[in-house]
C-alpha cells in the first residue's frame, strides 16, 4: 500500500498496467487497492505539479504567518476553516510555536496578494497580525527537484 | 617486450566485458543495461559528509587499517545486520573496495598450486585473482534449475587435497542469486569436513529483496573462524567512485592480509572513509528508499523478459536479471552483439561471466525505468525478429 502511494504520489498518470508489472500485482487487485485508498478518502485527489515559473504571465506566491484569537468553543477550527474558504488561498495549517496559522497564497501580483492580506485577511475579527513572505524561486516542489542533478556519468559496460 | 611479462600474467586472458565495453563505446544513444553501479548518485548527506572531512583539512594517511573511528562503525554495522560479531582494533581491515580486500586475502592464503574454488557464472575477478596469487582456480558451474544457488554435492565432487579456499558471492553477479539458510547450511558442512577457507564477498546484501533476510555464511556454527567477510559501501550506497570495502576475520587472518594491503596501498583514501562512517552510522533510509527502487524495477524487467518469451526466474538480489536467450538460436555473444547494433541496447553476454554463462544475457536493472521500459519494447521487437 505504501509503495503503491508512493509512485502515485510521484506520477499518478502511471498506466494501470505498468503499475501492476511494477508491484507484481494482478491488475483487479491493483484496483481493488487503489479504489479502496479513494474510498477512504486516503487518496484525495489527483493534480499536475506546475512550475509557474515557465509561465509567461507573473505569479506571485506568500507565506502568511497569522496569529489569531482562539474563540470560546470552536478554538482555532472555525476561523481557520473560514480563512481556508478564500480561492486565494492554496494551502492553510495550524501550526505551533510563534504564531497560529500558516496561510500559502497565490496571486498574480504582489499588489493582488497585498490587498488580500490587507483588505480580506488582517481584517478578520479573530486575527491579531500577520506577517507576510514572497517566494523568491523554487528549489524543490513536493518532492520534484527543479534544479538539475549531475548528469550519468557511467561507463556504458561495466562489471 | 611480450616475453618480459610474467607467464602467469600473460597467460591471462583478456576480460570479455572489456571487449564489449570497447564495442559499446564507438556507438552513440545506447541504452546501457550492461552497467555494474548504480545510478544512483551517492546520498547528499554522505557527500556532504566527505566534503566536510576536506573542510577540516582532513588529508592525510589513516591507520593502515583504517580509521579506528570507522572500523568502530563497520563492527557496528555488521553486528546490527549480519549478527556477527568481530573485534573492531583487530579484526577489521579497510580496503579500496572489496576487489582489493580480495585480492590481499588470496595472496596472504595460498600457496602455489593451492586450488580455488567458486561458483560460475561469478564476478570477472574470481578467477584471474586467484591466478595473480599463484592459485588455480577451480569453477563449480550453478544451474537455472537451481535457481542458480550453489548445490553442496556439484561443491564437493571438486574438491582435491590442494582445496584450500572457497570464494562466495551471495547475493551474485550476475544472476541475482541468494542463497537462502538450508542450502547455506549444506555448503558450511562442506566446508567444515574439508577444512576450507571461506571468502564470502556479500557486497549486494542490502540489495536482497521480497522482505528476505540475508543470511552470511559466518553465522552458522563453526564457520566464523574460517571465514573472511567481505562488504563495503558501493553498493548499498551507491559509493563506487569511493572505493571504500573492508573485510572482516578472526586476527591471524586479518594480519596477514594487513602486511601486504600495508606495503600495495598503505591505506584507503581517508575522505571517502569519512564519508562511510556517515553512510554506516546514518544511511539506513537512503539505502531503503535506492532498495525498494530497485525492487520496482526488478518486479518490471523480470514480467518483461518472461513475456516475450526469455525465461529468467525472478531474482532475489542485486540489481541483475539473468535471461536465457536459448530460444533465438542465438549465441550469447551475437545475440549481445546484434541487439546493439539492431536496437542500440547493451546487455552483457553471459561468458563474460565464465563459461556456463552461454545461452543467457546479463541485464542491469540500475538504470532510470523510463530508460529500462524503452530497452524492454527494442528487445521485444529484437526477439520477435530472431524467431
Amino acid at each position: 500500500m505504501e509503495t503503491l502511494l508512493r509512485l502515485l504520489q510521484q506520477d499518478c498518470t502511471t498506466p494501470r498496467e505498468e503499475l501492476a508489472q511494477l508491484l507484481n500485482l494482478s491488475p483487479d487487485e491493483l484496483h481493488t487497492q487503489i479504489a479502496t485508498l479513494e474510498k477512504e478518502g486516503v487518496i484525495r485527489g489527483y493534480q499536475a505539479i506546475v512550475d509557474k515559473e515557465r509561465l509567461d504571465r507573473n505569479t506571485v506566491t506568500a507565506l502568511i504567518e497569522v496569529r489569531i484569537t482562539p474563540e470560546r468553543g470552536g478554538g482555532f477550527d472555525r476561523i481557520a476553516e473560514r480563512i481556508a474558504k478564500f480561492d486565494q488561498v492554496a494551502s492553510c495549517y495550524l501550526m505551533s510555536g510563534g504564531y497560529d496559522l500558516m496561510v500559502v497564497v497565490e496571486g498574480g501580483s504582489l499588489r493582488e496578494v497585498a490587498s488580500f492580506v490587507t483588505e480580506k485577511l488582517s481584517t478578520l475579527e479573530s486575527v491579531i497580525s500577520t506577517a507576510t513572505h514572497f517566494r523568491l524561486k523554487a528549489y524543490k516542489v513536493n518532492g520534484a527537484l527543479l534544479v538539475s542533478d549531475t548528469p550519468d556519468e557511467r561507463l556504458p559496460v561495466s562489471p | 617486450m611480450e616475453d618480459k611479462i610474467a607467464t602467469h600474467v600473460r597467460d591471462i586472458p583478456r576480460s570479455g566485458i572489456r571487449d564489449f565495453f570497447e564495442v559499446v563505446q564507438t556507438m552513440r544513444d545506447v541504452i546501457s543495461l550492461g552497467i555494474g553501479e548504480p545510478d544512483f548518485t551517492t546520498p547528499w548527506h554522505i557527500r556532504e559528509a566527505a566534503l566536510f572531512s576536506l573542510e577540516k583539512g582532513r588529508t592525510g594517511y589513516t591507520s593502515n587499517l583504517g580509521l579506528p573511528r570507522l572500523r568502530e562503525s563497520i563492527a557496528a554495522y555488521v553486528a546490527r545486520n549480519f549478527h556477527i560479531t568481530y573485534d573492531a582494533p583487530t579484526e577489521v581491515l579497510v580496503s579500496v573496495g572489496v576487489s582489493e580486500a580480495l585480492d590481499v586475502a588470496l595472496r596472504a592464503l595460498l600457496n602455489p598450486g593451492d586450488e580455488v574454488l567458486y561458483h560460475e557464472p561469478c564476478y570477472v575477478s574470481y578467477s584471474p585473482s586467484a591466478i595473480l596469487a599463484h592459485g588455480v582456480p577451480v569453477a563449480v558451474p550453478v544451474h537455472e534449475k537451481d535457481h542458480f544457488q550453489l548445490r553442496a554435492e556439484d561443491l564437493e565432487k571438486r574438491i582435491t587435497p590442494r582445496s584450500k579456499v572457497l570464494l562466495l558471492n551471495f547475493p551474485t553477479n550476475p544472476t541475482g542469486a541468494t542463497m537462502p539458510r538450508e542450502a547455506l547450511e549444506q555448503i558450511a558442512d562442506v566446508c567444515r569436513r574439508h577444512d576450507l577457507i571461506v571468502l564470502s564477498d556479500e557486497i549486494y546484501a542490502e540489495l536482497t529483496y521480497d522482505g528476505a533476510d540475508h543470511v552470511s555464511i559466518a553465522t552458522l556454527p563453526g564457520m566464523r573462524e574460517r571465514t573472511v567477510f567481505f562488504h563495503g559501501v558501493s553498493k548499498a550506497w551507491a559509493m563506487t567512485g569511493f572505493r571504500i570495502g573492508y573485510a572482516c576475520a578472526p586476527r591471524v587472518l586479518i594480519e596477514a592480509m594487513m602486511k601486504i594491503h600495508q606495503y600495495a596501498i598503505l591505506c584507503a583514501p581517508t575522505t571517502s572513509q569519512d564519508a562511510a562512517i556517515e553512510a554506516l552510522d546514518h544511511g539506513e533510509a537512503a539505502m531503503r528508499h535506492m532498495r525498494d527502487e530497485y525492487g520496482l524495477r526488478r518486479n518490471y524487467i523480470t514480467a518483461a523478459l518472461n513475456a516475450m518469451g526469455l525465461p529468467c526466474p525472478l531474482p532475489r538480489g542485486a540489481f541483475y536479471v539473468f535471461p536465457d536467450i536459448r530460444s533465438t538460436g542465438l549465441s550469447s555473444r551475437e545475440f549481445s552483439l546484434r541487439l546493439l547494433q539492431e536496437k542500440k541496447v547493451a546487455v552483457v553476454p553471459g561468458p563474460a561471466f565464465g563459461a556456463c554463462g552461454e545461452g543467457f544475457v546479463r541485464c542491469s536493472y540500475a538504470t532510470g525505468l523510463d530508460q529500462i521500459k524503452i530497452a524492454m519494447q527494442r528487445m521485444k521487437e529484437f526477439v520477435e525478429e530472431m524467431r
